[in-house]
């Protein structure tokens, strides 16, 4: 049977010479956690089961410092590598293959052009061509025809995917976007709740649920994460894949092993 | 000095993380882009992420190098599809030919699960076999579609459950193959890459 994968997310701020990896809160304030290879490195020792990085700067001149990271992390790091962050075309997603990486994630460029997908996974494979859609909840007007409506106590909602790292909406529906990332070759997506990013308080169980129904490939749960139960809740009663949480490993308030036997021991099939 | 270890190049997938990988256990890797270079390895390693088609394409040009290689007991380990292509063929590429250096073919895993079966799970060994020395079994990274059926069933040395029994390796005298990739599969994949090169 095939395990639930937990994920350590490194957001990597790559304007230093080796990087480092920080972590905002909804996607704003910023705190400093580490080097990301060496952080890399202590999570797979842990038992981390992939290992995502994402560029938060995101600008042309970085580029160079995230291939460095990722050479030198995958010299000493055994699982699956991702890279995301500022990924414009198939020769900036070649750049990181060549250095190691095994998946690319995009979201704001395949937004814009979602072209872009069919191009990367008809060069690299599905597998390693992740869309990773940051969304956010919206208050849902009556007729609103092009949208997938959820119904919540609070009424009914859609779900926005935002670009830029949150920066600009785009009226576009979150959960019609996976579905069309997945038509156009997505072999994952990468599902982050801008709404729940940074707060701890659990991830958004409603719009992972939603979109790992909507669509046949992995889907992988992101933002909020602040304790195992957390993880176990989205495992519980979503169709996730995967779970990726950021600080509630990077300020050693859980470990990964203590995640995967609390796991464990609630019946989730997790690899130990 | 480590073990001189062939990594043929052919531009399917991501080859510098075996490199990476068998440095680590120890061995002295080196790419292998045309059939000239190398000569007098002992290991042979087919990476590769993708089509079987495209693959065997790709392949062609080092077809019959690797198949001299082979029958001069160079010990050669076919990873995911590297390792489909030692077979004689696949339903993923109707008209196209595998190496043949192994018996039967590649076919879709006869699975109700979603495919392609990505992530982590159980290799479990049925056969002793030298890749799994010291080892019941482990949990291993797979990304694929497709696995061999071979035709002498003796060949299967490893099985991983996903809603059917899916080859997991595969092992013939001086032939290997594992349809994980050790290269990503943690401390059990390093270790069967050290059992392929004996140390």
């Amino acid at each position: 049977m095939l395990c639930k994968r937990i994920i350590p997310c490194l957001d990597c701020d790559l304007a230093v010479p080796m990087g480092r990896v920080v972590k905002g809160v909804e996607f704003e304030r910023i705190r400093y956690a580490g080097v990301p290879w060496e952080l890399a490195a202590k999570y797979y020792r842990e038992g981390a089961d992939e290992i995502v990085f994402l560029d938060i700067t995101a600008s042309r001149e970085r580029r160079e410092t995230m291939v460095h990271v990722i050479e030198r992390t995958s010299e000493e790091v055994f699982v699956p590598l991702t890279v995301g962050g500022g990924i414009r075309s198939v020769e900036d997603a070649r750049r990181v293959f060549n250095a190691g990486a095994d998946k690319i994630a995009v979201n704001t460029a395949a937004l814009q052009e979602p072209e872009l997908i069919s191009r990367l996974a008809e060069t690299f494979g599905s597998q390693a061509c992740v869309v990773a859609i940051d969304a956010k909840r919206r208050r849902a007007r009556k007729g609103e025809r092009e949208k997938v409506v959820v119904e919540t106590p609070e009424g009914p909602i859609w779900f926005e995917c935002s670009i830029y790292g949150g920066k600009k909406f785009t009226g576009v529906d979150a959960v019609r976007w996976a579905m069309e990332a997945e038509k156009r070759g997505a072999g994952e997506i990468l599902l982050t709740s801008m709404d729940r990013d940074g707060t701890t308080e659990g991830y958004d169980l409603l719009l992972t649920k939603v979109v790992s129904e909507a669509v046949g490939i992995p889907v992988i749960a992101s933002g909020g994460c602040g304790s195992p139960e957390h993880m176990y809740e989205v495992f519980r009663s979503t169709g996730a894949s995967a779970a990726l949480a950021a600080s509630i490993f990077h300020y050693g308030k859980y470990g990964i092993k203590e995640v995967k036997e609390y796991l464990a021991g609630k019946g989730i099939a997790v690899r130990l | 000095m480590g073990k001189r270890v062939a990594v043929l190049d052919y531009g399917m997938g991501n080859l510098r993380s075996v490199y990476n990988a068998l440095k680590r256990v120890g061995a002295d890797p080196f790419w292998m882009a045309s059939p000239e270079e190398g000569g007098r390895e002992e290991y042979l390693v087919i990476p590769g992420v993708g089509a079987f088609g495209r693959g065997m394409e790709r392949l062609a040009p080092f077809a019959r190098r690797i198949r001299e290689a082979a029958e001069e007991g160079v010990r050669l380990l076919g990873v995911c599809l590297g390792m489909h292509v030692m077979f004689e063929g696949s339903e993923e590429a109707g008209g196209t030919r595998g190496l043949g250096l192994l018996g039967g073919r590649v076919e879709r895993v006869p699975t109700a699960e979603r495919l392609p079966h990505m992530g982590w799970n159980y290799v479990r060994k049925v056969a002793e076999a030298p890749l799994l020395r010291g080892l019941e079994g482990g949990y291993a990274y797979f990304v694929h579609s497709y696995h061999p059926v071979p035709r002498e069933k003796g060949v299967v040395v490893a099985l991983t459950d996903y809603g059917t029994e899916v080859c997991a390796a595969v092992w013939k005298d001086n032939l290997f193959g594992t349809q994980f990739h050790p290269e990503k599969s943690g401390l059990f994949g390093l270790r069967v890459l050290k059992n392929f090169l004996g140390t």
